[in-house]
């Protein structure tokens, strides 16, 4: 995803001068080219992530389009207040790029997982937040967020991301894609978690349960519409993030579906628990250890089923606890 | 601060009241967003807004809050209010001036107190890497912060020569003295090359006897008799 960003960014680049790549003193063998070819559009705003989003924000003000990048928590939590005033408060066209989502740096321990930066982002007025699912999807946004004027938080995962769209994408901001069609229940994924999505939709229909997955790219502002055409639809729903499971998408989600007076649906989050994580490893071992390999959502999703099908209780069944109350 | 803004305001400063927007314009910015009295008096003073406005500062349902604020306020380039965030975007402003061959110059006022966040000193490390000789910073340095005396708190001495050791242009001044506000802000850049700091060495509540150096007047504001007193001390020293 990162390279599909580099890339896709560097042609808007050439095609317009106010594009303005700001680093945080990463990208280490992949900025080089912008650097060289584009001079005036790039900066090494060193380590300093604080000065680095005031300068962008004082760049765009100037009439520039500017993206603030680095990785994990650094262009996000490091420097969040100003984010809040100096970027969504002006509603500054500052894309704020954060590279190595979720459990990229899994190895590089827990100061370089992001693991609650979609949450306090979704939190910011005026502030749009995107979390594409696979190199396609992070090319479409790319150019999309960069046609949209004013404030973006653009996730991204690192490198080798698998590619989930075959073919060409309907990108909208605002707009799920869906993957894939099923009537059973929805999975609704966001981020680099699309790809485990589709792999465990497809071992879900070899046990004859049928799953529509949701691509979720934008967080904010949330396609409601397919998420309520899903609930009534598929008649279950779960959500999938490689974040915390408070703030992201699951929250967006509940908060989405608990004020639906005439829809009761039955959900589940799927994500990493609100804790610092005691594993240490790569991205695929974080996962599993956390339960999000494709078998395990497979298995959370079968599991959740059962007991989302089961029929209501008999509603006389409170008579032991009335009288331990008593 | 007042008289920093009367002289960036009226001799220093390119601007059009009628066209706030005018993309040639000097920037300024008030990093000491709590300052803000003094820089809506000055805009209402220029003609950015009606001087009425300031009748109704820090009232419910207004347009002046009690931080510096962009919106809907023309002539505030930079909403303020927690400190160290407008020394970068002057640096972005510069920046972006310098890359797309503009001549407009970016001006900021700084308190002292100010200068305990870190975000200054990454923008004061930044600006003479990117040569920003087209970049101002005032130090207001009246000495007291919101507990106490600087030098109590967090001591900033040797000020001027932290700001020189960071490769800025630097001049030390009274702050109240007009006519060394002017001869400094008119020669800037000190040095070609270098953004420039001035160290402007104020009195909190100057002009007003019961009011010097005393923190109380961070916090209050005077009513009654005291406002009587305290305009009469102004006005007898005009």
């Amino acid at each position: 995803m990162r390279n599909a960003f580099l890339e896709t960014l560097y042609e808007l680049a050439l095609e317009d001068e106010r594009v303005t790549f700001i680093t945080g003193d990463l990208g280490f063998r992949v900025v080089e080219k912008f650097m060289e070819n584009r001079p005036k559009q790039f900066l090494n705003a060193g380590v300093a992530e604080q000065n680095m989003t005031g300068i962008a924000v004082g760049m765009a003000l100037s009439g520039r389009i500017c993206c603030t990048y680095s990785i994990a928590n650094f262009p996000t939590l490091r420097c969040l207040e100003h984010i809040r005033n100096d970027v969504c408060y002006h509603d500054a066209d500052v894309k704020i790029v954060s590279v190595g989502g979720g459990f990229a740096y899994g190895a590089a321990s827990v100061t370089h997982h992001a693991m609650e930066d979609l949450g306090v982002m979704r939190c910011l007025p005026n502030l749009t937040v995107i979390a594409p699912g696979d190199p396609v999807e992070t090319r479409a946004a790319t150019r999309a967020i960069i046609a949209q004027k004013g404030p973006v938080y653009l996730r991204l995962g690192k490198a080798g991301e698998p590619t989930v769209h075959a073919g060409e994408i309907d990108f909208r901001i605002g707009k799920a894609i869906r993957l894939r069609e099923g009537n059973d229940a929805t999975l609704i994924s966001t981020g680099g978690m699309l790809w485990t999505a589709g792999k465990a939709a497809e071992q879900l229909a070899k046990a004859g349960i049928q799953v529509r997955v949701l691509s979720m790219h934008t967080l904010k502002p949330l396609d409601v519409e397919a998420v309520l055409a899903a609930a009534r639809e598929t008649g279950a729903l779960l959500t999938l993030e490689e974040h915390s499971v408070v703030g992201g998408l699951g929250s967006a989600v509940a908060e989405t579906l608990a004020e639906q007076l005439e829809l009761k649906v039955p959900f589940k989050r799927l994500g990493v628990p609100n804790a610092f994580s005691p594993h240490i490893g790569a991205q695929d071992y974080m996962l599993t250890k956390h339960g999000l390999s494709p078998e395990a959502v497979a298995q959370s999703v079968t599991d959740f089923l059962k007991v989302a099908r089961r029929p209501p209780q008999a509603a006389d069944g409170g008579g032991d606890s009335k009288k331990a109350m008593s | 601060m007042t008289d920093i803004l009367a002289t960036l305001y009226g001799k220093i400063l390119r601007f059009d009241a009628a066209r706030p927007e005018w993309p040639e314009r000097d920037r300024f910015l008030l990093s000491k967003g709590h300052g803000c009295a003094a820089l809506y008096a000055t805009l209402a003073e220029c003609g950015f807004f009606p001087k009425d406005w300031l009748h109704n500062y820090y009232l419910n349902g207004t347009q002046l809050p009690g931080h510096s604020t962009h919106k809907g306020i023309p002539g505030v380039e930079l909403s303020t209010g927690s400190l160290g965030h407008a020394l970068p975007v002057a640096c972005g402003m510069a920046l972006a001036g310098k890359r797309d061959g503009k001549s407009h110059r970016a001006f900021v006022i700084i308190s002292d107190g100010e200068c305990d966040e870190g975000s200054n000193w990454e923008a004061a490390l930044f600006a003479p890497q990117h040569k920003l000789d087209n970049l101002v910073i005032i130090v207001d340095y009246n000495k007291i912060q919101s507990l106490g005396h600087v030098k109590d708190v967090i001591d900033l001495e040797p000020l001027a020569d932290k700001w020189r050791a960071f490769n800025w242009g630097v001049r030390e001044i009274d702050g109240h003295d007009l006519v060394a506000l002017d001869d400094a802000l008119s020669n800037v850049p000190f040095e070609k090359g270098k953004p420039s700091c001035i160290v402007a060495h104020t009195v909190k509540g100057k002009g007003v006897s019961f009011m010097e150096d005393k923190l109380l007047w961070h916090y209050s504001s005077p009513q009654g008799d005291e406002l009587i007193k305290a305009l009469a001390e102004v006005d007898a020293a005009l």
